[in-house]
C-alpha cells in the first residue's frame, strides 16, 4: 500500500493525519502536483492511496474512511452525512473561498461564500453534547472537517468576516490540539503558512459553486419529469384530439402581395438588419439577421398570422464610393452589383422575403427628409461646428471607418473611428489617439466642418417611457435590454446625424446643401422606404402602432442604433410611427475560434456555401442550431459533420425514413388501420407536449431551443419503434400484425408533424417529406394553427409516394478538405502586398515542399536575425517612432519569421496570424 | 430528481414501506425524517442508510477495500457528475470510460450501490448522446446497458436503446 501526496495541497493534510491517528502501516511518496498517479483521470489529482488489490483511491474522503476501517472504525449514519456535507458542501466554498483570497485578494467576498456552512457547523456543533463531531473521541468526520476549513479557520484574515462561532472554535482547537494533526500540517505546509499553498491553488480550475438552475442541466431535468409526471387524463386527452384528424382547413396558404395589416387579425411586421452592400455577408451575418428573421417569418404565416417580411441592402455611405473607386465603376453601379450578389445569396438559404430592396430609392429620400423636416420643426435638431479628420493625401474628409487608433478609454490599439471593437463604447473620431488614415496609413489633420445634430438629451424621458412599455409588453432579448440600459445610464448625448460626403441622402437644409445624412440617421429609414417600394400603402404598416407588432432582428452591435437613435428619431418626429415591440439581438458566431475575416480569407462566405456542395437545408439545420442565443458560439465543421451525421441522419432522417418504408414495405403503401393502446397514446401524449414546447418556444423567437423539441419527438419516434420491433410483428399472428400496423400507422404520423415543424428551419426537406407522404397541402398549417396539437393526418388507407433517403453522411475526408479550404490557409493578398516584393504564387506550394526540406543550418541563421530584428522592433516602439517606420520593420520581422518556421520545416502559416490583430 | 431516486432504490432493495422524504436548500438536497433519532441529509447518506436497513450490506462492499471504491464512486457521483457543465460531461464520459475499460461494474465485479446510484445519475446524458458518441465512450455504454438491464433497477427511468453492433468505422475517432 502506497500514499502519494504533494507539498502545499490541502487535501494531503487530511489523508496524513488520517494516517497518523490510526497508526496503519504505509509508505508515503512525495510527489510534484503534476503527477499524473491515477491513470484514468484526466487531470492530475492528489492525494492518492495505492491499495493492495492495485485499485486507486482518488477521494480524501475515502481514503481517510477507509484508513479508520482498517483499525476497526466502522462508518456510522452520523459521520456519513457529515463527510457527504464536507464534499458537496463546504469544500466547494473553501476552495472557493481560497482562490478569491490569495489569488484575487478578495477576503470581504471570500467571507461571504463561507458563511453559509460555517453557520451551519456552528449550528451542528453547538447541539451537540460530545466535544467532538460523532464521538468522545476524534473520528474520521474530525479529521476530514478539520483539515478542510484549516487554511481558512488558522488564518486571522479571516477572523474578522467569518463572524465569532465559538462552538466551531472550540472544536477546532481540540482537534488541533491532536499531535497527529500537527504533525500532518508541518509536513505539507513545510512551516511556509498559508502561502504553501498558492503554488497548489494556481494550478486548479478557478472553482464556481454549482447551481441546480444552469440552463443545461435544469432543462434536462425539467423535460425528464414532465414527461414522467403525465397524468393518465393527460394522455387520454391527447390520444382524442389526435384521432379527430385534421379538420377541413380551407383558408388559403397563398400569399396575396401587397400583404397590408387587417383588422382581427394578428399583424406581425418583420425586418432583419440591413446587410450593407459591399461586404458579402459570412454565415455570422446570415444566422445574426436574416435567418433568423426567416425562421420566425415562416412559424409566423404557418400560424396564420398577417405578417409581413421585408428587408434590403443599405447601400449609401463612404465604404461603398470607396469600393466603386478601386473597381472603377460608379457608386450606383457597385450597389446594382452587390445587390445582386445579396439577392442570390439569400436566395440560396431560401430566405423567403415578401420583398427585398434597397436603400438608394426615390422613397428613401423623400421619406427621411420629410423626417428630418419633422424634427427640425419641432426644434430636436442642434447645429455645431464639428472638428473632423480629413486626410490630405486622400483629398477628402475621413468616415469614421477609415480611421484607426488607440481607443481613449480602455487603449485597445485598433479602435474605429465611431466604436471600440473592446470595450464596446462609441468614440468620437477626433477623441482617437494616434489615428491614421486606413486608406494610406498617414496621419489625418483635424479640420471643423458645420454639422447638424438630433438632441437626444431632449428626447431622453420621452424614450425611456416608451422603452419602459415596449420592453415589459414585447420580448427584447437580455442582450438586448441590457445594451440599451447601458446607454442610458451612461447619458445620452447630441448625435451628429450629417456628413461631408456625396453618396448619400442630401439633405434638404439650404445651409447645408453639401452634405448629406449619416448612413445612421439614414439605414433605420430604409425600412420604411423599402417597405414603400413595395406598396404605396406603406404607412399603414408604419403609422399604425395600434394594429401593428415590429419584430427587429440584428446582431447584438446594432442594438442601440434600433433600441435608442432610430425611435428618438421616429418620437421626435411625432407622427405616430409604428415603433419596435420586440428586438430580437443574436450575439456573434465566431469560426473555428476565430473571427470570420474576409481579409484573412478565414471562414465561409455567404457565396462559398453553395460551392461546398452540402444543402442549403443543412447549412441552414446547422447555423440554426447553433445560433448564439445568450452567448457567443462558433461554427466547426467537424461539429457540423457530427450533428449531419448524427441528429439529422441517425436520428431524424432515420426514423422519417423507417416509419415511411415500414407502410411501403409492409402494407403496400397504404397507412393501416390503428388501434391505440396505452403504449402508443403515451407516444402521442409525448409528441403533444413537444409540439407546445416547441410553439411556446417560438412565440417567444427561442429559435434554436425550438429545434431542440423537434428533434426530441423523433428520439422518442426511434426509440417507440425499436421497443415495439414491427419489422418482427408483421411476421407473426394476427394480433402481432395488427399491433406492428398500429405502430406504423403512428410513426408515419408522427413523420408528417415533424414535416410541418421543420418548415421555418428547412423548408425543402419539409416539402420533400410531405411529397413522399403525399400529405394534404394544408396539413402543415392545420397542427400549428390556433394550437390544435398534433393530428391524425393520415388516416388509415391514405397512400403514400415513394420514400427515399432525406440526408446524405458528411464524410470526414470531406470535411477535413472543407476545413482546410476556408481556414485561412491560403496567404491573404493584403498581407502579400504590403511585404517586399515576392513571387506570391510560391507561398502556398512551397509549405509542402519545404516541410520535409528542414534546414537546421540555416534555421539558427534565420533565429539569429529573428531575434535581431524583434529588438529592433521594440525599440522603435519604445522609442514611440512614427506608425508607418514601426510598421515596415514589423513586416520585415514577420517575413523572417516566416522563412524561419520554413527552415524548421513548419507550417509558417499560424505564427503569421498570431502576428495579425486577433 | 433525487427522490425520485430514493424511491426508486427503495423498490430495488425491496422495501416494502416506503419512507417520507422532504428536501432542503438550493440545491434540494433530499431528507429522511427518521422516528427514531435525528433526520439524514444527502444523497449517499441516505441510500447507503436503505441497504442497511434492507440488510443488503454487500451493495456497500464485501471487504474494507471494496467499500472504500464503493464510497469514492458515490461521491464522483454527487460532486462531480451532479449539475456539471458541458463541457466537465466530455471530461467525465472520457474518465469513466477509461476506468470501465477492464471492468464490469464500478466497484470491479461485483455489483454495488455505486452502480445504481451512478446510473440514475448519468441517464440523462447517455439519453442524449449520438450514435456516434456512444460508440466513443463504448465501455460507459457498455456498462450501462449492462445496469440498465439489472433485474429492478431501471424503475423510473425510460430505457436508452443501445445498439449492439458499431456502426461507424473504428478509426473514425
Amino acid at each position: 500500500m502506497k500514499l502519494f501526496v504533494s507539498e502545499g495541497n490541502p487535501h494531503c493534510v487530511k489523508v496524513l493525519a488520517g494516517l497518523e491517528v490510526t497508526g496503519v502501516k504505509c509508505d508515503v511518496q512525495l510527489v510534484s502536483h503534476e503527477e499524473r498517479v491515477v491513470p484514468f483521470l484526466n487531470r492530475p489529482v492528489l492525494p492518492v492511496l495505492l491499495l493492495p488489490s492495485g485499485q486507486h483511491l482518488f477521494s480524501p474522503n475515502a481514503i481517510c474512511q477507509y484508513l479508520f476501517e482498517v483499525v476497526g472504525k466502522e462508518a456510522s449514519d452520523d459521520g456519513n452525512q457529515l463527510l457527504e456535507w464536507e464534499a458537496t458542501e463546504l469544500q466547494p466554498a473553501v476552495l472557493q473561498a481560497l482562490h478569491m483570497l490569495m489569488l484575487q485578494g478578495k477576503s470581504g467576498e471570500a467571507g461571504t461564500v463561507l458563511k453559509g456552512p460555517l453557520g451551519w457547523l456552528e449550528q451542528y456543533l453547538s447541539k451537540r453534547t460530545t466535544p467532538f463531531l460523532t464521538e468522545e473521541t476524534v473520528a474520521v468526520a474530525d479529521i476530514v472537517l478539520w483539515a478542510a476549513l484549516y487554511p481558512i479557520l488558522s488564518n486571522s484574515t479571516f477572523e474578522a468576516v467569518v463572524g465569532e462561532l465559538p462552538s466551531v472554535r472550540g472544536w477546532f482547537k481540540r482537534v488541533s490540539q491532536v499531535p497527529a494533526c500537527e504533525a500532518a500540517v508541518q509536513r505539507v505546509l513545510q512551516g511556509k503558512g498559508l502561502d504553501a499553498l498558492k503554488n497548489f491553488l494556481q494550478k486548479q480550475p478557478a472553482p464556481h459553486i454549482q447551481r441546480r438552475d444552469s440552463p443545461s442541466s435544469a432543462n434536462a431535468t425539467e423535460m425528464e419529469d414532465s414527461e414522467l409526471m403525465m397524468t393518465e387524463e393527460e394522455v387520454e386527452v391527447a390520444a382524442q384530439a389526435w384521432s379527430k384528424g385534421l379538420p377541413d382547413c380551407s383558408d388559403s396558404t397563398q400569399k396575396k402581395h401587397p400583404i397590408l395589416p387587417q383588422e382581427g387579425k394578428r399583424n406581425v411586421l418583420v425586418t432583419s438588419a440591413l446587410p450593407y452592400v459591399n461586404n458579402v455577408p459570412h454565415l455570422g451575418n446570415i444566422i445574426g439577421c436574416v435567418l433568423s428573421a426567416d425562421v420566425f417569418a415562416r412559424y409566423g404565416r404557418l400560424r396564420g398570422w398577417n405578417l409581413l417580411y421585408v428587408c434590403g441592402t443599405d447601400e449609401y455611405g463612404t465604404a461603398t464610393e470607396n469600393k466603386a473607386r478601386e473597381e472603377g465603376l460608379t457608386p450606383q453601379e457597385i450597389c446594382d452589383k452587390y445587390h445582386a450578389v445579396h439577392s442570390s445569396i439569400y436566395k440560396w438559404f431560401q430566405i423567403d422575403f415578401d420583398y427585398f430592396g434597397r436603400t438608394t430609392t426615390e422613397q428613401q429620400t423623400e421619406i427621411a427628409q420629410d423626417i428630418f423636416w419633422r424634427l427640425h420643426e419641432r426644434g430636436y435638431l442642434l447645429e455645431d461646428v464639428v472638428e473632423q479628420l480629413r486626410c490630405e493625401n486622400c483629398q477628402r474628409f475621413l468616415a469614421d471607418r477609415f480611421v484607426e487608433g488607440v481607443c481613449p478609454h480602455c487603449k485597445y490599439p485598433e479602435a474605429r473611428g465611431d466604436q471600440c471593437d473592446k470595450c464596446g463604447r462609441l468614440i468620437n473620431a477626433v477623441e482617437l489617439k494616434e489615428p491614421q488614415c486606413k486608406v494610406c496609413q498617414q496621419t489625418p489633420e483635424i479640420r471643423s466642418s458645420k454639422h447638424l445634430f438630433l438632441d437626444l438629451p431632449k428626447l431622453e424621458g420621452e424614450l425611456e417611457q416608451w422603452l419602459e412599455k415596449s420592453m415589459g409588453s414585447g420580448d427584447w432579448t437580455v442582450n438586448a435590454k441590457h445594451i440599451t440600459r447601458s446607454w442610458l445610464r451612461d447619458g445620452l448625448k447630441p448625435r451628429c446625424i450629417t456628413r461631408d460626403l456625396q453618396w448619400g441622402t442630401p439633405v434638404p437644409h439650404p445651409d447645408f446643401s453639401d452634405k448629406v445624412f449619416y448612413v445612421w440617421f439614414d439605414a433605420p429609414i430604409g425600412y420604411l422606404s423599402i417597405t414603400a417600394n413595395y406598396t404605396s400603402e406603406w404607412e399603414k404598416w408604419w403609422k399604425n402602432p395600434q394594429q401593428v407588432e415590429l419584430y427587429n432582428f440584428m446582431a447584438k452591435d446594432n442594438v442601440p442604433f434600433h433600441s435608442v437613435v432610430f425611435p428618438c428619431s421616429l418620437l421626435g418626429a411625432q407622427d405616430n410611427y409604428t415603433l419596435v415591440n420586440n428586438l430580437v439581438a443574436t450575439e456573434y458566431l465566431n469560426y473555428e475560434d476565430t473571427k470570420f475575416s474576409k481579409s484573412r480569407g478565414v471562414g465561409v462566405f455567404g457565396d462559398m456555401a453553395k460551392d461546398t456542395g452540402i444543402p442549403s437545408d443543412v447549412w441552414r439545420f446547422y447555423l440554426l442550431y447553433l445560433r448564439p442565443e445568450g452567448q457567443d458560439s462558433a461554427f466547426s465543421w467537424a461539429d457540423m459533420a457530427l450533428k449531419n451525421n448524427s441528429e439529422l441522419l441517425n436520428n431524424l432522417g432515420n426514423f422519417i425514413n423507417r416509419a415511411g418504408m415500414f407502410v411501403s414495405k409492409f402494407f403496400e403503401g397504404h397507412v393501416p388501420e390503428m388501434v391505440l393502446q396505452d403504449e402508443d397514446k403515451r407516444l402521442i401524449a409525448q409528441v403533444c407536449w413537444e409540439l407546445k414546447q416547441y410553439i411556446q418556444l417560438l412565440d417567444k423567437v427561442r429559435i434554436r431551443d425550438a429545434l431542440k423539441c423537434i428533434l426530441n419527438i423523433s428520439r422518442h419516434g426511434n426509440q417507440y419503434i425499436q421497443v415495439n420491433e414491427p419489422w418482427k410483428k408483421i411476421k407473426g399472428g394476427d394480433d402481432d400484425r395488427k399491433r406492428a400496423g398500429t405502430v406504423t400507422g403512428v410513426s408515419v404520423n408522427v413523420a408528417c408533424l415533424l414535416s410541418a415543424m421543420l418548415e421555418p428551419y428547412m423548408p425543402t426537406v419539409s416539402q420533400t417529406i410531405r411529397d413522399q407522404l403525399q400529405a394534404p397541402a394544408h396539413c402543415a398549417r392545420a397542427m400549428l394553427y390556433a394550437d390544435r396539437g398534433f393530428l391524425c393526418s393520415l388516416s388509415a388507407g391514405h397512400r403514400i409516394g415513394t420514400v427515399s433517403p432525406l440526408f446524405q453522411k458528411l464524410e470526414s475526408e470531406q470535411i477535413e478538405a472543407l476545413r482546410k479550404r476556408f481556414g485561412g490557409q491560403q496567404v491573404p493578398s493584403s498581407t502579400v502586398n504590403s511585404a517586399q516584393p515576392k513571387p506570391p504564387a510560391a507561398a502556398a506550394p512551397a509549405v509542402n515542399a519545404s516541410v520535409s526540406a528542414a534546414d537546421p543550418e540555416k534555421a539558427k541563421q534565420l533565429a539569429a536575425a529573428v531575434a535581431k530584428q524583434g529588438d529592433k522592433v521594440r525599440a522603435l516602439k519604445a522609442q514611440k517612432a512614427e506608425k508607418s517606420v514601426v510598421t515596415a520593420e514589423v513586416t520585415k520581422l514577420l517575413e523572417l519569421k516566416k522563412e524561419l518556421a520554413l527552415a524548421e520545416g513548419k507550417n509558417p502559416e499560424p505564427s503569421l496570424q498570431k502576428g495579425k490583430k486577433k | 430528481m433525487a427522490l425520485k431516486e430514493l424511491s426508486s432504490l427503495e423498490k430495488c432493495l425491496g422495501l416494502k414501506k416506503p419512507n417520507k422524504y422532504s428536501t432542503q436548500g438550493e440545491r434540494k438536497v433530499p431528507v429522511l425524517q427518521n422516528n427514531n433519532g435525528p433526520a439524514l441529509v444527502g444523497l449517499v447518506t441516505i441510500a447507503s442508510h436503505l441497504v442497511h436497513e434492507a440488510k443488503r450490506t454487500e451493495l456497500l462492499g464485501n471487504s474494507a477495500e471494496q467499500r472504500a471504491v464503493v464510497q469514492q464512486w458515490l461521491e464522483y457521483r454527487i460532486t462531480r457528475l451532479d449539475n456539471c457543465s458541458k463541457e466537465e460531461v466530455k471530461v467525465i464520459l472520457k474518465e469513466l470510460n477509461q476506468y470501465l475499460e477492464d471492468k464490469v461494474y464500478l466497484a470491479g465485479n461485483s455489483f454495488t450501490l455505486a452502480d445504481t446510484l451512478m446510473y440514475y445519475g448519468i441517464h440523462h446524458i447517455i439519453m442524449n448522446l449520438a450514435v456516434q458518441e456512444k460508440e466513443k465512450f463504448l465501455n460507459v455504454t457498455r456498462w450501462f446497458d449492462h445496469i440498465q438491464h439489472y433485474p429492478g433497477v431501471r424503475h423510473h427511468l425510460a430505457p436508452v436503446v443501445v445498439l449492439r453492433n458499431r456502426v461507424y468505422p473504428s478509426g473514425q475517432h
